[in-house]
């Protein structure tokens, strides 16, 4: 029983329609009756919104596509001036029609010329009597042009006085777009993200030939149930579907479990899912990595972007990164507690009773001095150290490794300022290797 | 013979069908073009009256026409020009200039679209000239034809009249405004705005050569009027080719403004507001209901419309997000109470998250860092979650000077 149905549009065609468009039939046919027929009007401009993947952008080429209207399709992340988006629009009404691409591109600075322009291109390319299309793709960008590129195109059927509806596309809400003096508002409408169920019957369709649908749709559900709670995207979830199907049909083909021995197939890909999270997905690793991953017969060490493993540093390097710890998250007043011999108590006033609560490891490191930096690390190094030209270069090359990082410009007149940037697990590791109790000199730990 | 008949019947239904969207969204679409005006009456004398004027009798004027968005500001303005044009007396005599503010961004761009719009690009030509005022006085001095001593009568209608304020020291205004007061050649202009402290944004040099006269359209119509209006919006005219068709759908109308639920559907419109620009929204998506297997628009149509126009967007995207990130707005929710509106950072949000999967969760999974950092990241590219703007060196920056800043292309 078809489910799009419209007098304009003849039935072959919506069929075809609806077989490219799953789990869209309800949007794909609010949008059909809205449009119309070919030469009537339509809502001056339409708003549709939606998560990412949520076929947005799919459904509507397909759709202005299939039915063959006469549209213009630009992304405003590619046009990232109104220049750029305006000329974009009319070289593709101008090459609408014609089997050729002349990029003859017309010049177009203002929207007063791209109205005219407009006009014109409608003309010449006998398109008078049609609704022409203009859809604009990650439409949030257009906040970031002149102030009267929105509320111009929202405009475009008054302003130009001709059958045209534009249609934005975007992740974000309505609400965010409209301008303090109001404009004109379009018509909204929502692309609901996919349900599990929608996801899974997507998701089912790519199987691959030579295994069979239901073989297929048990994968995907295992797969959904790792990823689900963290991820709906149909994008992401169709590349991780496609990267770990090869290692799930592994026991199938080393013939150690059949299609059907689904508890076999589930150990064997879960921990494998379980990585791929840590990796694939954070895109610390490449989809080429992770594949040649798995055709290793010993599963290897995977190693991301981010797992800095202990960089192997010289002793006094160690100890200058332990002192710019303890400088970015204690607090100054806290030195003398530390780091003196004969030190007297530390009233608790007032203001440090409020703010106990937020502890320093919250609110992130704090940039310090470098002279409090020599200062602690003079009171934690136990033999003398002399302040050579030697210690200066490899607080440099911390900086440079990015352990450290220069707050603030270049021409600071009092010396510059740094932050220590890694984590406490990290530091502790360090502290370990040269028997030094960080824990003891942190206030936070207090 | 019966299928044939069925045939026919359903044939001249397509037909007539399609013949009742064209006019009725030729009618919702373009209002502003050719619109019936309702409640506007004195406005609209008004506004004719002083037309007629510079018209007919050669007076220079100048007015402001002042209402919220979608009042009807452009169909009474083009209704009142249309009824001028077929007047005898001016058939042929009046010369209009249209500009709009979003189109014409600064004072060049308008002064070559007066001079396109005026037809005067072969008199002008190449010449440059000193000022603003000279080339406007050029131009209408072209105007004077012939041997008449005084040139046709010049209409100006200003569209989005408040962004032509921002231009640099309001050129286009003074100089037209200025023309307006000298007696030289008539001159009317009309602008149109949305702002109703038009006037104080106006310098005291324009404001001085203003006429003051203001024209308000403030969607004065009580309910009965409104559903009066709903009525006749969507009623399909006399001359429509098919007569039965016509009386089946006009009496189907009155049926719907009579029915409880239609009530109540517009009564809500009316409460959220009472523009007509809403209001043929709301009759569009109705509208788009109808085809031939459903030839009359039913109360249930107008309250399926109604629902799809009120829908909550933020619910909706709150709707699509995954658990963890719902986990996510949780734990920021929890550290806005505790903490009382005092801004936060993704590792607070984090050491939250942790709490709750040591303490409570039995089904959520403990996730890395990382993992956590992409949806929190998520949840930013979707502005569900927003920097604040640090307080930064200049404190007490006003906030016009601190938009200012902010803006790198700006057209102020």
């Amino acid at each position: 029983m078809p489910i799009l149905e419209h007098p304009a549009y003849p039935p072959a065609t919506l069929l075809c329609l609806e077989s490219l468009v799953p789990c869209r039939e309800s949007q794909v046919s609010m949008l059909l009756s809205i449009f119309g027929e070919r030469q009537q009007l339509s809502f001056p401009s339409i708003f549709i919104y939606g998560h990412t993947s949520s076929g947005k952008t799919y459904v509507m080429k397909t759709l202005l596509n299939t039915l063959q209207l006469p549209h213009v399709f630009v992304n405003c992340v590619e046009c990232f001036t109104s220049r750029l988006l305006l000329e974009e629009i009319l070289i593709q009404l101008q090459n609408g029609s014609s089997e050729t691409k002349q990029a003859s591109p017309v010049p177009c600075d203002t929207f007063n010329d791209f109205v005219r322009l407009f006009k014109q291109a409608l003309v010449s390319q006998n398109l008078q009597d049609q609704t022409v299309y203009v859809v604009l793709d990650r439409a949030e960008q257009l906040r970031e042009m002149e102030a009267n590129v929105l509320p111009a195109f929202l405009r475009l059927q008054e302003l130009t006085d001709r059958n045209v509806t534009v249609i934005l596309l975007s992740e974000i809400v309505w609400e965010m777009f409209r301008p303090n003096t109001g404009c004109f508002e379009p018509f909204i409408l929502y692309f609901p993200d996919y349900s599990i169920g929608h996801l899974q019957k997507i998701l089912s369709q790519n199987h691959p030939p030579e295994y069979s649908a239901d073989f297929y749709s048990a994968y995907i559900n295992i797969l959904l149930g790792v990823f689900y709670m963290v991820c709906r995207d149909l994008k992401e979830l169709q590349h991780l579907a496609a990267l770990n199907f090869s290692k799930y049909c592994e026991p199938v083909v080393r013939r150690e479990a059949k299609e059907r021995d689904t508890r076999k197939l589930w150990k064997n890909i879960e921990p494998h899912l379980k990585k791929a999270m840590q990796t694939v997905y954070l895109r610390e690793i490449s989809s080429s990595q992770w594949e040649r991953l798995q055709c290793e017969e010993e599963p290897g060490q995977i190693k991301g972007l981010s797992a800095h493993a202990h960089v192997e540093l010289p002793y006094y390097s160690k100890f200058l990164l332990i002192a710019a710890y303890l400088a970015s998250y204690n607090p100054v007043r806290t030195d003398k507690r530390f780091f003196l011999k004969h030190h007297g108590k530390i009233k608790k006033t007032n203001f440090m009773k409020k703010h106990e609560k937020t502890s320093n490891h919250l609110l992130g490191p704090k940039p310090f001095p470098l002279d409090r930096l020599l200062a602690i690390l003079y009171s934690i190094v136990d033999n003398r150290v002399a302040p050579t030209a030697n210690i200066f270069s490899q607080i440099t090359s911390l900086v440079t490794l990015q352990l450290l990082s220069v707050v603030g410009n270049n021409d600071q007149l009092d010396g510059p300022r740094y932050k220590c940037t890694v984590s406490l697990d990290f530091i502790r590791a360090i502290a370990r290797t040269v028997n030094f109790d960080i824990i003891k000199y942190l206030y936070d730990f207090l | 013979m019966n299928k044939r008949k069925l045939k026919e019947s359903s044939g001249t239904d397509g037909e007539c069908i399609s013949q009742v969207q064209k006019v009725l969204r030729e009618r919702l679409c373009h209002h502003h073009a050719m619109g019936k005006l309702f409640g506007m009456d004195q406005q609209y004398k008004h506004l004719l009256e002083l037309l007629k004027q510079t018209a007919v009798h050669g007076e220079s004027n100048s007015a402001l026409i002042i209402g919220p968005r979608g009042s009807g500001k452009t169909a009474l303005l083009n209704r009142a020009l249309k009824d001028l044009r077929e007047m005898k007396q001016v058939k042929g005599n009046l010369l209009e200039v249209h500009l709009n503010g979003l189109l014409q961004t600064n004072d060049k761009v308008a002064l070559k679209e007066i001079t396109r719009q005026l037809h005067l690009e072969n008199v002008v030509g190449d010449k440059v000239f000193g000022s603003f005022a000279e080339n406007l006085v050029f131009l209408l001095e072209a105007l004077r034809k012939g041997d008449r001593t005084s040139s046709c009568p010049v209409l100006f209608v200003l569209d989005e009249f408040d962004l032509f304020v921002h231009h640099k020291n309001q050129t286009l205004l003074y100089n037209l405004f200025d023309i307006s007061q000298s007696a030289q050649t008539p001159v009317t202009v009309i602008g149109l705005t949305c702002r109703q402290d038009i006037l104080e944004l106006l310098e005291k040099r324009v404001k001085s050569r203003f006429s003051h006269r203001r024209i308000y359209l403030m969607n004065s119509f009580a309910f009965k009027q409104y559903l009066r209006i709903f009525k006749e919006q969507l009623s399909l005219p006399a001359e429509f080719p098919d007569k039965v068709f016509a009386q089946k759908w006009n009496s189907n109308i009155q049926l719907l403004s009579e029915d409880r639920t239609v009530q109540d559907v517009l009564q809500n419109l009316f409460h959220y507001s009472k523009d007509l620009r809403s209001l043929h929204f709301l009759l569009m998506l109705a509208l788009s209901n109808v085809t031939v297997r459903h030839p009359l628009i039913t109360a249930s149509d107008l309250q399926e419309a109604s629902k799809q126009y009120r829908m909550d967007s933020k619910a909706n995207i709150v709707h699509g997000l995954t658990v963890l990130e719902i986990c996510l707005i949780i734990a920021m929710k929890h550290l806005n109470e505790v903490y009382e509106g005092e801004p936060f950072n993704f590792q607070m949000v984090y050491n939250e998250f942790q709490k709750f999967i040591q303490r409570k969760a039995h089904c959520m999974y403990n996730f890395e860092k990382p993992v956590v950092m992409k949806a929190f990241e998520h949840l930013l590219q979707l502005e569900l979650v927003k920097p604040i703007e640090r307080p930064s060196v200049y404190p007490n920056c006003p906030t016009d000077v601190k938009q200012w800043a902010a803006s790198s292309l700006s057209w102020l």
